[in-house]
């Protein structure tokens, strides 16, 4: 990982038209937005070629920020335009930054349809647990007994493993990791850009104003401290003893593997057709 | 296939397209691309939805996504098996939501892209329909129509979408809405449907009914040198002197692509002229006029209507698509017993053809409104006729799967003379 000074940082920025941001003090979307500004600096990557893809949510304000082709889509939908843009120009790499409530309950069906796919667009799930932007409604990712303004009696449900629903749908490289752990985040932003194919990274993140006040987790750098104590390495998992990795969020890459990529496939299927080429028709 | 008798009006649709043709520069219009493929135009025999694959592909669309529903799914059969062929891309995404999603993302990566569906798909279409008016993305929704609500009749004919190919999405938005009432002029429309769209930026709707979705006619498509294709402009400015949303003459303005440099932002929030989100009440208000002149003031161009037998009569029948067929053989059954009955056919039902309408009604006394619903198009006539009484405007309303026959309005034709 290169280490991008904060000068580079300033130059992927929007900073002349759109600052102060929207998000809360202690909101961990910075920092996110910090890092894949980092990855895509190290990797030397044209802006042109970019495109930053997003949905409604807290999360999703970020396109605003980042000065590359950005998409504020509909809520849920961010990875079918993903789609489109993608599969018009596959050579542009497509960054699709979304929320647990935007990814995985009204966009739930987009995710796992490109997952199927395994289009190349590298899918960074923020979870914070909660709808902040409405002011803290209960998720799919809200922890089952933890508080709401929609579970105030503590949520009912259970709640959603995406990355596990990613591998079960066929994403082709998933991982997990925490908004405290930047430079591992920098670093699987990185991977996932790289990998061709369907890639989703899940980021733990802080949303104290919210999510942190309702279920009394203290101010932003409390709820920091519990992802670093909280989180285990999936590469220590079969060092430590049992008790240790129950109830922790594992961080790592889940999984990569080589896949088919979709939009590869179709142009193999174009140029199998099409008459010029000596297709059959 | 029913002759079309060109009127001598003023309006008739010929006209118009003449007249059109020959006033717009030669600037936006392109050389084929390699999708347009010159086919030997032979007389054939031919399906509204097949008309509806082969006018998108002779109007230069490279991108389809759509999800299989009845009775539109001929044209993504169709578009599946020739977009691969020409380099183009079809897509079969997961469900409506996806495919309008798809096609607004497509074409903001420089793609001319459409979608086809039915009354259910319509209805889960109208939030991105919405997002790409507002933020002027060019796109082609083909809604064949069936009979709702809900699940309705799949394989019967309705004309119930009228009212929410116009009011469908929430919010005030534009509205282009074409309405075919032949195979061929399936055809002609999709064309001219997509031509709107990369034109004026914005989703287009193209109402098929069923029966002319399924109908078989015998066409001859013209050749592709007499096929008129216009494409988005582009910008010519340096990336940083680019407004996304640029007012220049009548409200048409440059549209770059991802991937061209301009590094843009497009957002379904109300945003400024740049296309950042604003909260401005100038800003907010410059936007939606923005929206509702470039329909409003280029309504000359939009406006299509058919004038048939209309200069000496004193009923009017005003109805689309394949109504207006019926209508055709009743007004020929009519003359023949002396009455003087005429027809109006609106090709364009969204902007409504308000001051066509008006004056063409002058000299009528009795409007007919035959629709295959419980009363859409017939308030819009009861809207420009507000002087006259309302027991001039008459309905023929039907709504159980059966299309209005030329008898129904012979009967009505006969009561009201």
């Amino acid at each position: 990982m290169a280490n991008i000074p904060q000068k580079i940082v300033h130059q992927y920025l929007r900073h002349d038209k759109k600052f102060p941001h929207v998000w809360c003090a202690g909101c961990s979307n910075g920092i996110i937005l910090g890092a894949i500004i980092r990855a895509i600096a190290s990797m030397d990557l044209n802006r042109d070629d970019l495109v930053m893809v997003s949905g409604i949510g807290c999360s999703s304000r970020m396109p605003v920020y980042i000065d590359m082709n950005t998409l504020h889509t509909l809520h849920g939908r961010s990875i079918a335009y993903a789609t489109g843009i993608k599969m018009h120009k596959p050579k542009m790499k497509v960054i699709v930054v979304t929320g647990d409530g935007d990814c995985t309950a009204i966009g739930g069906n987009h995710l796992i349809h490109a997952a199927r796919r395994n289009i190349d667009l590298s899918v960074i799930l923020v979870n914070n647990n909660i709808y902040g932007m409405t002011g803290g409604q209960c998720s799919p990712t809200t922890p089952h007994d933890a508080v709401a303004t929609t579970a105030p009696y503590g949520n009912i449900e259970p709640d959603f493993n995406v990355c596990d629903l990613a591998m079960g749908a066929g994403a082709s490289f998933v991982a997990r990791t925490t908004a405290f752990h930047v430079t591992e985040m920098q670093n699987y932003i990185q991977a996932s850009l790289e990998h061709p194919g369907f890639s989703l990274i899940e980021v733990i993140s802080a949303c104290p104003v919210i999510y942190g006040r309702l279920n009394k987790k203290g101010g932003a750098p409390q709820m920091m401290k519990e992802f670093k104590d909280n989180s285990v390495p999936l590469t220590a998992i079969d060092k430590l003893p049992k008790e240790k990795v129950e109830g922790k969020i594992i961080r790592g890459i889940l999984r990569k593997e080589i896949r088919p990529e979709y939009c590869a496939v179709y142009a193999d299927l174009v140029s199998r057709v099409t008459p010029n080429n000596g297709g059959d028709k | 296939m029913q002759e079309k008798k060109p009127s001598k009006a003023p309006k008739s649709p010929n006209a118009t397209k003449a007249k059109s043709a020959a006033a717009k520069p030669a600037k936006t219009e392109s050389k084929l691309s390699e999708l347009q493929v010159t086919r030997e135009r032979k007389t054939v025999i031919m399906q509204g939805n097949e008309a509806v694959a082969y006018g998108a592909l002779d109007a230069g669309v490279n991108f389809f996504a759509g999800y299989p529903i009845t009775p539109s799914t001929e044209v993504a059969e169709i578009l599946a098996s020739e977009l691969p062929k020409r380099g183009g891309t079809f897509i079969q995404m997961e469900d409506e939501i996806a495919s309008i999603c798809a096609i607004t993302g497509a074409s903001l990566a420089g793609a001319k892209a459409l979608t086809a569906t039915s009354g259910p798909g319509f209805s889960l279409m109208q939030e991105g329909i919405g997002f790409a008016k507002i933020t002027e993305t060019p796109c082609v929704v083909v809604n064949v129509q069936r009979m709702g609500p809900s699940t309705g009749m799949p394989t019967s004919p309705a004309q119930g979408d009228i009212m929410q190919s116009r009011w469908g999405s929430h919010g005030d938005s534009p509205a282009i809405v074409l309405y075919p009432d032949s195979v061929k002029e399936s055809y002609e429309l999709t064309i001219r449907a997509v031509n709107l769209s990369e034109k004026y930026r914005t989703c287009v709707v193209l109402l098929l009914d069923e029966v002319i979705g399924h109908m078989r006619e015998s066409v001859r498509l013209p050749d592709m040198a007499n096929v008129r294709v216009i494409n988005r402009i582009k910008p010519t400015v340096p990336p940083h002197w680019y407004k996304h949303y640029d007012e220049n003459q009548k409200y048409l303005s440059p549209l770059a692509s991802y991937g061209d440099g301009y590094r843009f932002h497009v957002t379904g929030l109300t945003h400024d002229a740049h296309g950042f989100p604003t909260n401005k009440s100038v800003e907010a208000g410059d936007m939606m006029d923005r929206l509702r002149k470039k329909i409003t003031y280029n309504i000359r161009d939009l406006v299509q209507i058919e004038s048939h037998e209309m200069d000496d009569a004193k009923i009017a029948i005003f109805t689309a698509g394949i109504t207006a067929r019926a209508a055709k053989a009743a007004i020929a059954m009519a003359r023949y017993e002396g009455i003087k009955v005429g027809l109006l056919r609106p090709l364009t039902i969204w902007p409504f053809p308000d001051d066509a309408v008006r004056k063409m009604l002058r000299n009528v006394d009795t409007v007919i409104v035959p629709e295959l619903n419980q009363g859409q198009m017939i308030r819009e006539i009861r809207r420009l006729t507000k002087d006259k009484s309302d027991s001039n405007v008459v309905a023929i309303q039907r709504v159980n799967g059966q299309l209005i026959t030329p008898n129904d309005i012979l009967r009505k034709i006969k009561e009201v003379s």
